[in-house]
């Protein structure tokens, strides 16, 4: 058994693709229980889709394709905002817009400039890819990620309860909106490198939905979320070792297992009560 | 939904009271919303003082929760002045609350009593600071008033109606805010409930804080209130209770055609 988890961290490319995963995991999973219950599950997807044009600029300038991400996640973030607040269309519409046209875009370029194999690498992940200072892109942005929610808790709280109260007593829900929306958007980016930008969504979401079936209160499904996206990413990975098959689609399978238990656990827990 | 400007929270922007002002001023106030024909608030002038126990009245689309809003600073204000304590109410968040029509909250989000509770503390706190041990004991307080404290660890999704509205007065008595406004708080609220949250306005009161309660039910008023202000658009009457419930106010409030006269004596009275 121990050597069973031993044997593949004697590879250089499978300890850095693991941390990678583990902390986009913890990453996704405290941002998870907010994107659930504020409902903002559309918009992850969207920057995951939108900052494909930007990986493939990236690509051809040949600057690292995190940061080519990030331009275009902060861009498309921008425009959803203004075409949503200063021309009256609702959030879904500006996000459609945008998200769309970006990715047309993305796939586009990418088939004009990049290869074929470069396109799966950014729709699918490429933890085999992760570089050192990919690695330490995204241990900074995993930190500031926990440590930000950490710091503005009670706000990100108190807007998403009652935007009311929180205009009444000074706080502007609209920062604390585009402070959770900009921390969506660096996960995205470098959730994009391991399980790629077609299954980011499944990182931000399916944790905290498994885990409100489970528990309660925001801090607990929080907690339970990191853990069940921390377990599924490090599974995926042994998996996708020991049988040969992609850790992206993996990772996102058992996150999908953990759901289907915690259903039937939380149906059976009905069942009970009635 | 008009937001405040100025990132303003918590300690530091609570200016202190002004001696010898009213709990709340208002001058010839004036609003319209941005896609409206006419005016919402059509130039009204009130004064409310500690103490005062107001019940505001009037039909749909009066503008009694616009008003709210805009003591609030929910909504900016575009003619007119509105002063509490003598200060700008944006300079006074920590002396108004405000328990809100229930639709406008997420009751679904994953948040339990007293959290919600604890809320009221927040405009104390400000950024980066998290509640004591002084802030508990007051939640405590608060959910003791209310007659929650055996729901303090429960879901709010959880709760029946009156319990919710019982949640928000609790948040509001947490702010320990010095004037309260109520929206609507006896909506799809049962008899405990709401003569709960009568007993606590009078107690409120008879500390010296103000209340303002907008309602379309006029049966309460004359038990609960000592000062009622009619507001459709602009004010019809202002006073004891029943000096502004006649019988053509109440004929106006449910809606039918009426004849204002303004040479009436009551009205020259305002």
């Amino acid at each position: 058994m121990v050597l069973w988890i031993v044997e593949p961290l004697q590879y250089a490319f499978f300890v850095k693709g693991l941390l990678a995963g583990i902390i986009t995991a913890v990453a996704c999973g405290v941002l998870s229980g907010f994107v659930v219950w504020r409902g903002m599950a559309f918009i992850g997807d969207a920057l995951a889709h939108s900052i494909l044009p930007g990986v493939v600029i990236a690509l051809v300038l040949g600057v690292n394709l995190l940061f080519g991400a990030l331009g275009a996640a902060v861009l498309s973030v921008a425009a959803i905002g203004t075409l949503s607040r200063k021309k009256g269309f609702r959030d879904d519409t500006a996000i459609g817009v945008i998200f769309t046209g970006a990715f047309a875009l993305g796939v586009l370029l990418m088939s004009k400039i990049g290869s074929f194999k470069d396109l799966t690498h950014v729709l699918f992940g490429n933890v085999l890819g992760v570089s050192v200072s990919d690695l330490i892109l995204i241990l900074i942005v995993g930190v500031l990620v926990v440590v930000l929610v950490i710091l503005f808790y009670k706000e990100l709280l108190v807007t998403s309860f009652d935007k009311t109260h929180a205009i009444a007593i000074g706080l502007s829900p609209e920062l604390i909106h585009y402070l959770l929306l900009g921390m969506i958007a660096v996960t995205t980016v470098i959730a994009s490198q391991t399980v790629g930008v077609v299954l980011v969504l499944a990182l931000l979401v399916t944790p905290a939905a498994s885990a409100s079936l489970l528990v309660k209160s925001l801090k607990k499904i929080i907690l339970l979320s990191t853990g069940l996206a921390v377990v599924s990413v490090i599974a995926g990975f042994y998996l996708s070792y020991y049988f040969d098959l992609a850790s992206g689609a993996l990772i996102v399978l058992v996150l999908s297992g953990f759901f289907i238990v915690a259903f039937i656990k939380n149906a059976l827990a009905g069942r009970v009560r009635k | 939904m008009n937001k405040p400007k100025i990132l303003c929270y918590g300690k530091d922007c609570d200016h202190p009271i002004i001696p010898d002002t009213p709990a709340l001023e208002i001058r010839e106030l004036s609003f319209r919303y941005p896609t409206a024909k006419e005016d919402t608030i059509d130039n009204i002038s009130v004064d409310i003082f500690p103490g005062d126990k107001i019940a505001l009245v009037g039909p749909n689309g009066a503008g009694k929760s616009t008003l709210m809003n805009l003591i609030l600073g929910l909504e900016r204000i575009q003619k007119g002045l509105i002063k509490v304590f003598g200060n700008k109410a944006a300079a006074c968040r920590h002396r108004v609350a405000m328990v809100p029509q229930k639709a406008f909250i997420d009751w679904h989000f994953p948040v339990t009593v007293r959290d919600v509770v604890t809320m009221g503390r927040y405009v104390h706190l400000g950024w980066f600071r998290k509640p004591d041990k002084h802030d508990k004991t007051i939640v405590d307080d608060a959910l003791k008033t209310m007659e929650i404290k055996n729901l303090a660890d429960r879901q709010v999704s959880e709760l029946s109606g009156g319990q919710q509205q019982r949640v928000m007065l609790a948040r509001t008595l947490a702010h320990q805010a010095d004037l309260l406004l109520l929206d609507e708080p006896l909506n799809h609220v049962d008899i405990a409930t709401q003569e709960l949250i009568f007993h606590t306005i009078e107690k409120l009161c008879s500390e010296g804080k103000s209340v303002l309660v907008s309602t379309h039910d006029l049966g309460i008023l004359t038990v609960h209130f000592n000062r009622a202000l009619f507001l459709d658009k602009s004010i019809i009457a202002d006073g004891p209770v029943k000096d502004v419930l006649t019988p053509e106010n109440i004929a106006r409030a449910y809606g039918f055609e009426f004849h204002m006269d303004k040479e009436a004596p009551w009205y020259s009275g305002l």
